[in-house]
């Protein structure tokens, strides 16, 4: 697999390099620990996100003003180890508290689930908000189950809101827990991301197969089928995932076109171009359409579709500023790639 | 050295040795471990266990040990620390959960062996939440104490304890074929893990196997 890199070891260390040589002037690394933190931290509820590396812009984009004030790095899709979560929390804490937002897998849980222990110990108190956005990770009765991708990025936003308007470690944890809950991704894959190192991909699809549902890891989707247009293609992500948000008409949700990572823009807007008829013909209003690709697996090719959907709290939350590199919010809403 | 086999004890400095072996042993593994996680997982389960046993490696070359704690504890520190990931803190625990509390001791038997390692199973079932059947690294571990302890019972000796261990992972590993996924990424293929064994159970596997092969160099050359 070709992949311009050095040695494999080193991605993840190379990575934060190039990131600091950019944006260096807003953020630091900690010293022995792959973790990067905002450089002018507030008096306010610490929100630290993080996981696995290989994802960019995901999660060492989301740190600035209105989202996250950390973020702990894994090596290559493994969970960051507990010393290094438990580092980036130390640094971002003001005494008000500590979020942790990541993904619910297995490794994530553990790894965070032990620095939180510790970190009780040492006296900071943390809470956590397991992000659980995929539908096709696992039926409606075990949602608890259910695996965190793309919706990381609202989650992360409307929890960043809602720590930098002063809200306590309980209300923050509340709300962020409520954009969880409100919010339902379903990706589709085409075609294999692949580790930085590895000889061969970690699975196949054929040149006309496509993957419904599959994770962003290639864990297994819903359903394997034949390539088929765009608009078909949509309609049944759409079909699912509306099912599952339970969006009636008259309802407002903010939208989230993401490409996993060799998927074009072009490719993006001919999406959401349909993402938009269907939700018009439903007469839900897309309040706001974001079309990025925020979380990727390296080269994977397909896409997923997340919604938000909107009550008021989470509209005020959403519409709040927002500015990291990869991330940026206008000061009088709307998301101003999308806009 | 010990007149009979029976009474093999190893200091720390041969704990320490021994590690050193079973690390390498892993790391080879590497590629093999790596396609069986592929198979059903994300891949980087081999990867991962070779970061954890090189780090260990590293702490374990930089000093001299007088305890066997000390060598368990350096060896799961260095894999929590180093590696992320679920693998990182399960098989961290498996070295420092069994001596969490145990009086510092100078040298290892199979009594021993055996009872730190039946404190890390419990160790590893409370933070990880398995149990016996669900396609994970306990599928092997669990099954090898039980040999272990057997072979106390039975007054046999380091060797043979490590014998019926690395026999009884073999079998947990083969196990893990018939079982589909409570844990990890394999949990959402549902019936399709069938057929697929557990990478964390095979490297418990390659573990005891490794374990059993340094004593055997090291004690039986007559």
């Amino acid at each position: 697999m070709k992949k311009i890199i050095n040695q494999p070891e080193n991605v993840v260390e190379e990575t934060i390099e190039g990131f600091l040589a950019a944006f260096g002037h807003s953020y630091e690394k900690l010293q022995n620990e792959n973790g990067i933190i905002r450089r002018d931290r507030k008096d306010k509820v610490a929100v630290v996100t993080g996981g696995g590396s290989g994802h960019e812009p995901l999660f060492l984009g989301l740190i600035g003003e209105g989202l996250a004030d950390g973020v702990t790095l894994g090596n290559v899709f493994a969970a960051p180890p507990p010393n290094n979560v438990m580092e980036v929390a130390k640094a971002v804490d003001s005494g008000k508290g500590v979020l942790f937002i990541y993904g619910n897998y297995s490794g994530d849980v553990l790894n965070f689930g032990m620095a939180a222990e510790l970190l009780e110990m040492e006296g900071i108190e943390t809470k956590t908000v397991l992000v659980t956005d995929d539908v096709a990770s696992a039926p409606v009765e075990r949602k608890e189950d259910r695996r965190g991708i793309a919706g990381d990025v609202f989650v992360v936003k409307i929890a960043g809101a809602a720590a930098e308007k002063g809200l306590s470690l309980e209300e923050v944890t509340k709300v962020t827990q409520k954009a969880n809950d409100h919010t339902f991704s379903i990706g589709v894959a085409l075609a294999p991301g692949t580790i930085p190192g590895a000889t061969e991909p970690p699975y196949t699809l054929a040149d006309d197969e496509i993957e419904v549902g599959m994770g962003i890891h290639g864990e297994p989707g819903m359903e394997r089928t034949k390539m088929m247009p765009a608009d078909e293609l949509t309609d049944r992500l759409m079909e699912k995932v509306l099912e599952e948000s339970g969006l009636q008409a008259g309802e407002e949700v903010a939208v989230l076109v993401n490409g996993l990572g060799s998927t074009t823009l072009m490719e993006l807007f001919i999406i959401n171009r349909r993402v938009a008829k269907v939700l018009a013909e439903k007469g839900i209003e897309a309040y706001d359409m974001d079309v990025n690709s925020y979380c990727t697996t390296q080269e994977m090719a397909g896409f997923s579709i997340t919604l938000l959907k909107l009550d008021d709290e989470l509209k005020d939350l959403y519409n709040a500023p927002a500015d990291s590199p990869y991330y940026k919010k206008a000061r009088t809403g709307g998301n101003v790639y999308a806009k | 050295m010990p007149n009979s086999l029976q009474e093999v004890r190893l200091t720390a400095a041969q704990v320490k040795e021994m590690f050193l072996y079973v690390g390498k042993q892993v790391r080879e593994s590497k590629p093999l471990l790596t396609k069986i996680d592929s198979a059903i997982g994300d891949g980087d389960h081999g990867i991962g266990m070779s970061v954890g046993f090189t780090k260990a490696e590293e702490n374990l070359t930089q000093k001299e040990f007088d305890t066997i704690n000390d060598v368990f504890k350096t060896i799961g520190m260095s894999m929590i620390s180093s590696m992320g990931g679920a693998s990182g803190i399960i098989f961290g625990t498996l070295f420092v959960g069994g001596v969490k509390g145990l009086d510092p001791q100078e040298e290892l038997n199979l009594p021993l062996l055996t009872k730190i390692l039946e404190g890390s199973v419990t160790s590893i079932k409370e933070r990880g939440k398995a149990k016996l059947g669900d396609k994970t690294m306990i599928d092997a571990l669990e099954p090898a104490v039980l040999g272990l302890k057997q072979c106390v019972e039975d007054n046999k000796s380091l060797l043979e304890g490590l014998k019926s261990a690395e026999e009884k992972a073999e079998q947990g590993v083969e196990r893990t074929k018939e079982f589909v996924a409570k844990f990890g990424r394999a949990k959402s293929m549902g019936e399709r893990a069938i057929g697929y064994q557990d990478a964390g159970a095979t490297t418990v596997y390659i573990i005891f196997k490794s374990m059993r092969e340094w004593v055997e160099k090291a004690f039986v050359q007559e």
